[in-house]
Order: C-alpha cells, then sequence, then structure tokens
C-alpha cells in the first residue's frame, strides 16, 4: 500500500507515492541523479548518509521517507549555491578533509550541524561534533582542520 | 538493510493513535524511530503496520509551570540537551541527553520514543528514576500518570499497555539540589555499558540528601538506596562518595548483564566507579 | 624558473566530485532495465546443505530468478587463489562461489535472488528455506591445527593451508649463546577493514555480442578482469572492468569475490544488468578480514642489548577460503620483514596457514609487515624491560648505520637506503623524550600512570619486481605501465594501470607529469580505473602506485619529453644536442628565446605539417616499469598514553610519527596517508577486534559492536618526516601508504604496557578493551 508523500529535495518539490517502508536515504538517491548521500551501515552508526532534514541533520537511513512527508531535505548535491561552493566545501578541498570522499557528503552536512550550533568550535568540540560520523581514511585530522578553517572563513562573511 | 513491508497510518492525536492501535493489533508507534527502524531494517522487528504520532501537536516542547518541568514526548534529545530549563532544573538529564547517540540521533530521537523502548543500555531512565520523575501517559481508557520508578519494570519492558503513548515527563522544578550523569559508553554503539545519575541537595560542606540511579549494567534501572543512605549527612567529598559508593552492590540485585566488551564481572567492579564520579559530579553542582 | 610542482602540496584534483556529491560510486549507477540481486548466506559456521526450497522466494513479488549453488556450478568456476606460495606444501582448497554441499562459514551463500528493487529481493531471501546439518566448528588458528579439531575441508590434513618457513644465519648459535632471552605470545587480533564504501557490482551483459561490463568496487581492475575469465568464462577481451569511484579498499577490494561473478552470471542468464550492493552486515561477514595471527616469538640478545636472534611460530588464520592473494600475506610480506631495522643477524620462522571456519583473511592495511613490526618491536621493548635498559637506547644500539645503496638481509632482501638512526634521533628530540621520561616519573609518584611507547618500522613496498613474483608464487606480475598523451592544445591526458581509489594520484601523477613536459597540473588528467582504456596494470596495494606506477610515469614523460625536444630542435632550427628542457620550455641552449613550449610543440606533433625525418606524428608514449627491487620507507614512531587504574580506559595523549617515503610528491598528501594509517593502527590496539563465539557466530557483526576509531578520542597526530631517496627509483619516491599502519600499533601498545611496567603488568590482548586492562592489573595487583 503506497503513500502519497511530498518532499522537497534541495529546493525542488517531488511527489511520489512510496512504500512505507521506503528510507529516505534511499527516496533520495531514487530520484534520478542525487547519488551524493551514501549508505555506509545498517546500524545509524557511520552518519555517511547525514542530510538536513527542514535545517537540521538527520541520519537519512534512519528516517522514512513518509516521515519526511511535507519536509525539505538539503543533501550534499544543494549545499553549494549557484556554483559556488560553500564554505565547508572549500575547506574540506583546501585542508585536505577527504581521502575517498565516501564519507564526505555526511562529514560536510554534520560539520554544517556543528557550525550552526557552535560557530567557533574548538578542535575538542569539533571532534565531539563529529563523533556520529565514521572516516576510515583521514584519521579525522585534516577534517578537524577544514572545520575550523570554515568556521573562520564564515567568520568573516 | 530493507525493512519488511508495514502498513503506515498517521495519527492526529493521541485520542486518534489509540483507536489506529485498536484497529491494527500487533501495529508499533512510530516517533522519532530511533529506537524503531533500527530494528525494523535489520527485520528484527516486523510489524504489520506503523502508526507515526510524530506529528501530533503539543506532545513536543519543554515548559516550565507550577513547579514542574514538563518535557514533551516527542522533544528530541538535542533540545533537551540545549534547553536552558532542563540545565537548571535536571541538569542530568541535559547531561544525559546530551551524550545519546550522536547529534544527527539526538536530532531525530525522541524522549518518549526512548524510554517505551526501555533500552537498558538507554541514558535516560536511571536520569528519570533518580529525578523522580513521573511519565505521562494517554491511551483507549484515559490519562495516568506513572513514577519513573514504577514506569521501567525490566529489559525493553515498561507499564505502558498496548494502546497507550507517551505523552511526556515531569520533573518537580526550583529544586534546591545538583544533579548529574557519569556514563561509560560503548566505545561502537554509544549505548551505556554503565550510566549512573546522582541527584545531591547540599547543606553547606555535607550532603542533606541523595537519589542515585544506575542504568546500563542492569535490565532496568536501580535505585541505589545503599548509597544514598551511605551519602546522606556525610562531607560532600570525593572519600566520602567512593565510600558510599561501594554500596551500589547491594542496591543492583542478582541480574547485571554482560557483554563481550564488558562482562558481568567488570561492570559491577566499574559500578562504584561511576556512581561516585556521578556523586562528585552532582556535588559540585548543588554547591553552587 | 618555473616553479616545480614535485613537492608542492596542491589541492588534489579529484575532490571537486567529491565534496558536491556527483562523484559516481558503483552503488550510484542506474542503468535502464536495471535489476538487483541480493545474497542468502549461510547463518552457520559449518553445516552441511541438504534440500534447499526457492518455490517460495520464485513466487514473491518482483522476482525474476532464484539460483542456488547447483544452477551455477556449470556458469561459476570455483574461485581461484592466485598466490601460490611454493615451498609450503599450499592445498588450495575448492572455494565455490555458491555452496552446494557444505558451508564452511557464517556468510557463505547459498543462493541469489534477482529482482526488480532491493527491497523485493530481500523479501524474497525470507522466503528460501535451507535444511542446514550443523557440523562442529572451529574459529582459532591454533586451535584448528591442534589434533582433534573440527576438519574445515575433508581434504586438507590438520586444516593446514600450507607450511611455510624462513630462516638465515645461525639461530641455534645464537640462542645457545644468548645471554639474555625474551618470549611472548602474541595474538593479532582479527580486523575488519571498514572499507566506508561497502563492496558492490554492477553487471551489463550484452547476450546478442557477449560483451560484460562489469563495474566493480575492486583496487585492481585488470587482475579482476583475468580472474573474471577464469570464474564466469568471459573472455578477456569482450570484458570491460570498470572501477569507478571506489570508496577506500585497505586491502579488502584486491581480491575477487563471489558476489561479482554470480553477478555476472545473473546478468548474463537474464539479458538484464544486474546490481548488487551489499549491506554492512553482509560486509562484515564476507569481505575478507585482516591479521588474525597467534605468535609465539623469542628474542636472544646480550646483556649490553645486542639483539642477536629471533625465533618464532606463527598460526595464521585463513578462514574458510584461501581469497586471491592471501597466501602471501603472512609468508613473503611477514616473514621476509622480521630483521626489521635491526638488520636481526639470525632469523627462524615457521608460519601454518590454518583454514577456520570464519570469512577469508587477505590483505588489510600493511598486511603481513604490521605484523613483523609488531613482533620485532614488542620484543625489544620486552628485551629492555629484561635488561633494565630504555627502550629508546635498547633501538639506538641496534639500529643499521645510515647507507644509501644497498643493505642485505639473512632473509634474502636487500633493503634499498635508509638513515634508521637519524629518524629516531629526530623523534627523540622533536618529542622531547627525556622530559616525557621525567614527567612519566613524576606521575607515577602521585599514582597516574603514564606510558611511553616507541616502534621503529622499515617495510617493503613497491611491489614489484615480476621476476621475483614468480619466484615467491605470485601469479602475475608486478610491473607497471602508464601513457601519456599530448593533445594538440597541449593538453594532456596520463592512463595508468594502477587504480587509486583515495589516495589521490590524480593530483601526485598529474604534478609528476607536469613537471617532466612542461606543463601545469591542471593540463593533466589522469584516467584510471577501465580495463578498455587504460593499459595493463596490477592494481593500487602494497603502497606500490606510485613507487611503481609513478615510475613507469615518469619515465613515460622523459619520453614524451625527449620527443618534444627533437620536434622543438627541428621547429627551431637547432641541432638536438643543443637542445634543453627548462623553465618549462624546450629551448636551445644559451638561447632562453629560441623556444617552443609544450603546447607548440604538441600542435605539431599533432598535425604532423612540418616533422623532422624519421619521426611519427603524435606526442605520445608509453613504457612497462619493472622495478630491479622493491623499495622500502621506514620511520620511527612514539605514542603516550595515560591508563585509568581504576577503570582500566586507556587515553592516548600524544603521537609523534616520524615517516620516511622519499621525496614526497606532495607534502599534504603524504602528511593524509601517515594520519588515516596511524589511526587505523591505533584502532588495532584500542578498539578493533572481530570476535566470533565457538559456534563460528560473528558476535561483532555491526558496527554497534565492532568499535571503529572516532574523532573524540584521539590526539593531533604530530607529523614528521625525513627524506631518503630509493637510489633505484626514477624519482626516488618509496610509498607512503601502509606505514603509519605498520607503526602505530606496537607504538600505542608498547605504551601502554610501558604504563602498567610498575604494576607488574607484562601482556595484554589487543585490543586495550578497559576490561581486559583492569583484569591485567587485578591479576598483577592481587596480594600487593
Amino acid at each position: 500500500m503506497k503513500v502519497p508523500v511530498n518532499i522537497t529535495v534541495n529546493g525542488r518539490s517531488y511527489q511520489r507515492d512510496v512504500e512505507p517502508r521506503q528510507l529516505l536515504v534511499h527516496f533520495i538517491r531514487d530520484l534520478g541523479g542525487l547519488t551524493g548521500t551514501k549508505v555506509g551501515c545498517d546500524t545509524s552508526q557511520c552518519g555517511s548518509c547525514t542530510v538536513l532534514l527542514d535545517g537540521v541533520a538527520v541520519k537519512s537511513c534512519s528516517c522514512l521517507a513518509v516521515q519526511a512527508d511535507g519536509a525539505a531535505v538539503t543533501t550534499i548535491e544543494g549545499l553549494a549555491e549557484q556554483g559556488t561552493l560553500h564554505p565547508l566545501q572549500e575547506a574540506f578541498w583546501d585542508k585536505h578533509g577527504l581521502q575517498c570522499g565516501f564519507c564526505t557528503p555526511g562529514m560536510i552536512l554534520a560539520s554544517h550541524e556543528l557550525l550552526r550550533h557552535n560557530p567557533d568550535p574548538s578542535d575538542a568540540d569539533i571532534r565531539h561534533g563529529l563523533e556520529g560520523n565514521l572516516c576510515r581514511c583521514t584519521g579525522y585530522q585534516n577534517i578537524v582542520r577544514a572545520v575550523r578553517h570554515a568556521a573562520d572563513a564564515l567568520a568573516e562573511k | 538493510m530493507y525493512p519488511a513491508d508495514f502498513a503506515y497510518y498517521r495519527a492526529s492525536s493521541v485520542q486518534d493513535a489509540g483507536r489506529l492501535m485498536n484497529e491494527h493489533p500487533g501495529a508499533k508507534f512510530l516517533a522519532g524511530g530511533h529506537s524503531l527502524i533500527p530494528l525494523l531494517k535489520l527485520r528484527l522487528a516486523v510489524p504489520p503496520a506503523l502508526i507515526d504520532i510524530g506529528r501530533i501537536v503539543d506532545l513536543s516542547g519543554v515548559t516550565v509551570a507550577n513547579g514542574r518541568l514538563r518535557i514533551g514526548a516527542l522533544t528530541p534529545h538535542a533540545e533537551v540537551a540545549a534547553s536552558s530549563d532542563v540545565a537548571t532544573h535536571a541538569a542530568a538529564l541535559a547531561d544525559a541527553a546530551g551524550q545519546i547517540g550522536d547529534p544527527a540521533v539526538r536530532n531525530r530521537g525522541t524522549v518518549g520514543g526512548n524510554i517505551a523502548h526501555a533500552d537498558p543500555a538507554s541514558d535516560l531512565p536511571a536520569v528519570l528514576c533518580a529525578l523522580d520523575a513521573s511519565i505521562g501517559i494517554v491511551g483507549a481508557s484515559g490519562d495516568r500518570t506513572v513514577p519513573a520508578s514504577e514506569f521501567f519494570l525490566g529489559m525493553m519492558t515498561t507499564a505502558l499497555g498496548e494502546d497507550e503513548i507517551v505523552t511526556h515527563v515531569e520533573i518537580a522544578a526550583g529544586q534546591q539540589h545538583g544533579s548529574a550523569y557519569a556514563k561509560f559508553p560503548h566505545p561502537a554503539s554509544r549505548y551505556a555499558v554503565i550510566g549512573v545519575a546522582a541527584v545531591i541537595a547540599a547543606d553547606g560542606d555535607a550532603c542533606r540528601s541523595a537519589a542515585v540511579a544506575v542504568g546500563g549494567l542492569v535490565p532496568a534501572p536501580v535505585r541505589a538506596s545503599n548509597v544514598e543512605q551511605a551519602v546522606s549527612g556525610e562531607a560532600l567529598t570525593d572519600a566520602s562518595f567512593a565510600k558510599a559508593a561501594q554500596r551500589v552492590g547491594e542496591d543492583l540485585g542478582d541480574e547485571i548483564l554482560g557483554d563481550l566488551f564488558a562482562s558481568v564481572e567488570y561492570r559491577r567492579a566499574m559500578a562504584p566507579v561511576y556512581v561516585a564520579r556521578s556523586l562528585s559530579a552532582a556535588a559540585a553542582r548543588a554547591r553552587k | 624558473m618555473a616553479t616545480r610542482l614535485f613537492g608542492s602540496g596542491i589541492r588534489r584534483r579529484e575532490d571537486p566530485r567529491l565534496i558536491t556529491g556527483s562523484a559516481t560510486y558503483t552503488d550510484d549507477l542506474t542503468l535502464p532495465g536495471m535489476v538487483h540481486a541480493a545474497m542468502l548466506r549461510s547463518p552457520h559456521a559449518h553445516a552441511t546443505v541438504g534440500t534447499i526450497d526457492i518455490s517460495r522466494a520464485q513466487a514473491s513479488p518482483g522476482v525474476l530468478a532464484v539460483y542456488t549453488g547447483k544452477d551455477t556450478s556449470d556458469g561459476l568456476q570455483p574461485m581461484p587463489c592466485a598466490w601460490l606460495v611454493p615451498d609450503a606444501d599450499l592445498k588450495v582448497a575448492t572455494y565455490p562461489c555458491i555452496a552446494t554441499d557444505t558451508v564452511r562459514y557464517v556468510g557463505d551463500i547459498v543462493a541469489v535472488v534477482v529482482a526488480e528493487d532491493p527491497y523485493q529481493a530481500y523479501d524474497a531471501l525470507d522466503l528460501i528455506d535451507v535444511e542446514y546439518t550443523a557440523l562442529p566448528a572451529v574459529t582459532n588458528p591454533a586451535e584448528a591445527a591442534g589434533d582433534g579439531a573440527p576438519q574445515v575441508h575433508a581434504d586438507v590434513d590438520k586444516n593446514q593451508a600450507f607450511h611455510w618457513a624462513v630462516s638465515g644465519g645461525d639461530v641455534d648459535a645464537a640462542f645457545k649463546d644468548a645471554e639474555v632471552v625474551v618470549k611472548e605470545r602474541i595474538i593479532q587480533q582479527r580486523l575488519i577493514p571498514n572499507a566506508m564504501e561497502p563492496r558492490a557490482a554492477l553487471a551489463e551483459y550484452d547476450q546478442a555480442s557477449g560483451d560484460l561490463t562489469l563495474w566493480n568496487t575492486t583496487q585492481n581492475p585488470h587482475i579482476l578482469r583475468f580472474l573474471n575469465s577464469v570464474v564466469t568464462g568471459v573472455p578477456e577481451d569482450r570484458a570491460r572492468i570498470i572501477a569507478p569511484e571506489v570508496g577506500g579498499g585497505f586491502g579488502s577490494k584486491i581480491p575477487a569475490y563471489p558476489g561479482e561473478f554470480i553477478t555476472v552470471f545473473c546478468a548474463k542468464q537474464l539479458g538484464r544488468p544486474v546490481k548488487w550492493n551489499e549491506t554492512r552486515s553482509e560486509n562484515y561477514q564476507a569481505t575478507t578480514h585482516g591479521r588474525d595471527h597467534v605468535q609465539e616469538i623469542e628474542l636472544a640478545a646480550k646483556k649490553d642489548g645486542t639483539i642477536t636472534g629471533l625465533r618464532c611460530t606463527v598460526w595464521a588464520g585463513m578462514g574458510a577460503y584461501l581469497s586471491t592473494a592471501a597466501p602471501g600475506i603472512p609468508t613473503i610480506l611477514h616473514g621476509l620483514m622480521l630483521p626489521a631495522c635491526y638488520g636481526i643477524p639470525a632469523i627462524k620462522e615457521d608460519v601454518y596457514g590454518v583454514y577456520t571456519n570464519t570469512t577469508p583473511v587477505e590483505a588489510y592495511r600493511g598486511a603481513g609487515r604490521p605484523e613483523a613490526t609488531f613482533m620485532v618491536e614488542r620484543m625489544v621493548d620486552r628485551l629492555a624491560g629484561e635488561i633494565g635498559m630504555d627502550p629508546a637506547d635498547v633501538r639506538k644500539k641496534n639500529l643499521i648505520p645510515a647507507f644509501d645503496d644497498g643493505h642485505d638481509t639473512v632473509t634474502g632482501l636487500t633493503y634499498d637506503s635508509g638513515d634508521y638512526p637519524t629518524a629516531l634521533d629526530k623523534l627523540l628530540s622533536h618529542a622531547d623524550y627525556a622530559r616525557l621520561r621525567a614527567e612519566q616519573a613524576t606521575a607515577r609518584k602521585s599514582g597516574r600512570y603514564i606510558g611511553l611507547g616507541l616502534s621503529t618500522y622499515v617495510e617493503m613496498c613497491g611491489l614489484g619486481p615480476s621476476q621475483v613474483a614468480g619466484a615467491i608464487g605470485f601469479q602475475g606480475g608486478l610491473w607497471e605501465s602508464a601513457i601519456v598523451r599530448v593533445h594538440p592544445t597541449g593538453k594532456v591526458h596520463v592512463f595508468i594501470g594502477t587504480s587509486p581509489h583515495g589516495q589521490g594520484e590524480e593530483t601526485t601523477f598529474a604534478q609528476i607529469v607536469a613537471d617532466e613536459i612542461g606543463v601545469g597540473a591542471d593540463d593533466v588528467k589522469v584516467i584510471h580505473g577501465d580495463t578498455d582504456t587504460t593499459p595493463m596494470g596490477w592494481g593500487t596495494y602494497g603502497s606500490r602506485t606510485t613507487a611503481v606506477g609513478g615510475a613507469a610515469l615518469a619515465k613515460a614523460a622523459r619520453k614524451v619529453r625527449d620527443k618534444a625536444k627533437v620536434i622543438a630542435a627541428h621547429l627551431l632550427e637547432a641541432a638536438v644536442e643543443d637542445m634543453e628542457f627548462a623553465d618549462g620550455k624546450y629551448s636551445v641552449k644559451g638561447s632562453p628565446d629560441k623556444a617552443k613550449s609544450l603546447a607548440e610543440v604538441a600542435l605539431m606533433a599533432n598535425v604532423a605539417w612540418n616533422m623532422p625525418a624519421n619521426v611519427e606524428a603524435g606526442l605520445e608514449a608509453s613504457t612497462f616499469y619493472d622495478p630491479p627491487n622493491f623499495t622500502f620507507p621506514f620511520g620511527a614512531h612514539l605514542a603516550v598514553v595515560e591508563v585509568d587504574k581504576a577503570t582500566g580506559q586507556v587515553d592516548l595523549k600524544r603521537y609523534v610519527a616520524i615517516d620516511d617515503c622519499g621525496p614526497q610528491i606532495n607534502p599534504v598528501i603524504v602528511e593524509g596517508q601517515v594520519h588515516g594509517g596511524v589511526v587505523q593502527g591505533i584502532g588495532q590496539a584500542l578498539w578493533e577486534q572481530a570476535v566470533y563465539d565457538d559456534s563460528g557466530q560473528l558476535v561483532t557483526g555491526s558496527m554497534l559492536d565492532y568499535a571503529l576509531p572516532r574523532a573524540g578520542r584521539l590526539p593531533e597526530i604530530e607529523v614528521l618526516s625525513t627524506v631518503t631517496p630509493s637510489p633505484h627509483h626514477p624519482l626516488g619516491v618509496k610509498g607512503i601508504g601502509e606505514a603509519g599502519t605498520i607503526a602505530s600499533t606496537v607504538a600505542v601498545y608498547n605504551a601502554v604496557m610501558d604504563a602498567l611496567g610498575p604494576l607488574g603488568v607484562e601482556t595484554i590482548d589487543m585490543p586495550f578493551t578497559p576490561e581486559r586492562v583492569w583484569r591485567a592489573i587485578q591479576q598483577a595487583t592481587k596480594g600487593h
């Protein structure tokens, strides 16, 4: 029994009939082209699927599409504005905050959440704030640098 | 992972939720989904239907009125952790809410969902017991309020009836006490291997009264009454906390949980350490 | 002077697509008519398989097909093992893609479902009824090698997959004459690699032409094409293997797996593109694991700290089947490195590869070398404790003095170049080791347990040469190839046979080429990971991509440069001998204004209107580079920990790494490799372990139980380096991918044991869970 939903993703509204069991992450990935949101685990530990749901970071593998009905989702594809990278994206690039890139979309959106609450975080704050996101490549160090760098860039704006 | 199929109903009110539950036996209530959806994905839970209570208005938010701190069941953990009212009146609860899962989980997981699920490794049950919280419940047969100590009955077992949902938790506001939560998190799951909540009312440099509840290593949170008695009237020092904490063994009962990461014996040995740490942190706040 | 790009920490060229979500990993692909496969995996570690009833699954909505081992036994040949280590009595047990009569580990595939969507495929899995008769299982390699252990394969006696030995020097004399002998039994626990991207495959097969395209999460597409031809029967000329964006591997994406071949089989049968994407739970059960050694070690020495010999026996768990490269890991890549940085003069090691009812074990970052480094570096600390010397001093006493063109070991290797004493000295002075020791002493007086842990390491990487590959049973070559093609506008395509998946070679290789031929890094696009468009190569693993592939590339670029010089000379009406390549220009010596840019040369080469006599059109070159030796990066690391005596919790307070990978093409990328590698090694010491219970169930079956390093529990890693070029490499570079992991596990281990030394604790099995540390403290302090 499918259920109609209307979910706005990166500013565009999508009306779909979905199975209630469909996870939000699969809804997003099946829209066509929006595959930046990743699935890295089964148990909501890795954070690769992190998106912003009405501006708030959530793990889209632990949310049903029907729960997001009427909501606005921002994925990694929606972070840059008119072709200009978000300062977090620039910072991850500048500070070599990624290697294989698989955790990166989730990591950037989790960092977005972190800076929303704490625009001037210490390294310890950043490390604590990213505890829900796993990266196997970087050892986190350059991610911490990137978030700190982005915080500075955002403060200058 | 992919959940098995289920039907989906969205409740518009608590009454509607009860009605839907009666119409769909075996269904599960869905709030934030952070306890339930992982089970659905692993197909460890295969309910025929979900009743989504996540959109019921008036079930979310933190308020203080009539000497009571009231937290709506749909309030996400992040909001509890960030609430100045919670920090003022129930600091241990803010501590605990801020240590559940991770930031994204805290944005989505709800207080009501957490306590209705009653995972022994969850953080909130012990805190609510130590703070003598009451749990507001509504169901087909009407409203009722249950003390936290009578709400958590065992592993994943609560006083909730099939068709009942948690509406809110309430804690006495304006109490002259300090409270804190000390947690030993599992390195992978972030759940509590041990979590101890302590509430201390100070009388100068002495402890006038204390409430201590222990979770994580027991099927349902336990009030450590022996510790509470032992610490009451004593000086607010780490030495007296350490001494009183030794009594926790008498409070824990026979059923201690153990797993690959931390055995029964180890957890039993760690209980006094975390009891002492929670007392110490609570005392620091009580003195202020 | 044109800026040299070699040595510059420029931003990565890969990143724009990765930070915007436009990168395409295997699971991001969708093809018209695509359907989805899901694997039914054995819940038993060891069982016979009776009837399999697939009728309900076949009738389930959306299901196109269900296949069992009976259906695939003709279309899928057994999985080959590709590292047939010689002189080791190797017994390669039959490894079917889908089990037919017996399952041998939890995760062994018994059936596959193909359905219109993955939800339907998983629904159908629940409807397959399999009759299992459980058999006794064995999971510990040392136990599996013992008498009376359950037999994983009926035709492999005592579960012994191989017995390999290495020896050099007079080890008996070393122990007979030893003034001090220290012994230890070490468990190198089993680890789960945990590349963040689970494995996936997408197979598209044209039944009319017989053409197959397989997108797969692989570190080595060319090897996979070869193995695919063996298993699925699709000839190499008909198979195109594409490794699109690959989200980390750490060794786990080297081997070929049944999953991708079953996906190919389904695509062939159904004539529709079939995608299979493993879940993380499947990844834990069925993607290869690492380590799993039980090691017994003795070290012989003099009282003054001089190490005279090492003798050891290792039981290496191989899992239920021999994975693609598995036999070479605990043997060649392990035992040959035992002389370590000390040139230990007498070595004897016996390695028993043992089948167990567990997930196959393969290369995992460092692959054999961390396990060897651990043994030696742990024993050095034990020796230091035994003779009352500081561990730093024991190391100083034994390190091989600096050498720049070869040091022979008793295990038959020739280290290319090294300056181990300088690395250690730099580490000790940067960290202010003496002050740390003083602080440790002060802390102890106040009941705080701080520990310092050192490790030094040298690793063999840059695998080849191919002649050695043949001699050590590797069923392939270990050379690399590269093509450099300059287009008419001077823009460059580089085609390589290696297959990076996070290491950043799209950037570092562009840097190499830019300097060699005189273009900007942005003018160079590096193309990899597609067997139809890239030259043959052996893949990305063993810290070999830059060490071998980078050398091939440098040589190809130099050929282009030489040709460009000839063409430029012709255009400038100068003699070739009078030409030079300077400041990124092809100019006449002494007349810098008489010069041609690469773009000018490239235009003429491509239009070929006016070429020198006997010079072919085009500006392109290829090389096949087979290295004359391995490369041998090295370094010295220090960990500082504090142990909470009450709880056993370990706090890693500081970590300093000195690594020498030769000249660094891009120091920012090098530093990133060190960070990641160090943290993976720390993970082994402190948190990670794959645990099977006695019945063979994987107890740590998800990220809820298997503890990976998280940001909040790590200190800032201090990264320093020394630079000792490899004498035989065209660029002098050595490789850095695995260094951190090789050094860090034992550094942290030694630090924790150093902290607990005053309490009398001598050994604790990894990882240092709080309970294990607490128990060790309780045990040691009993009665005190």
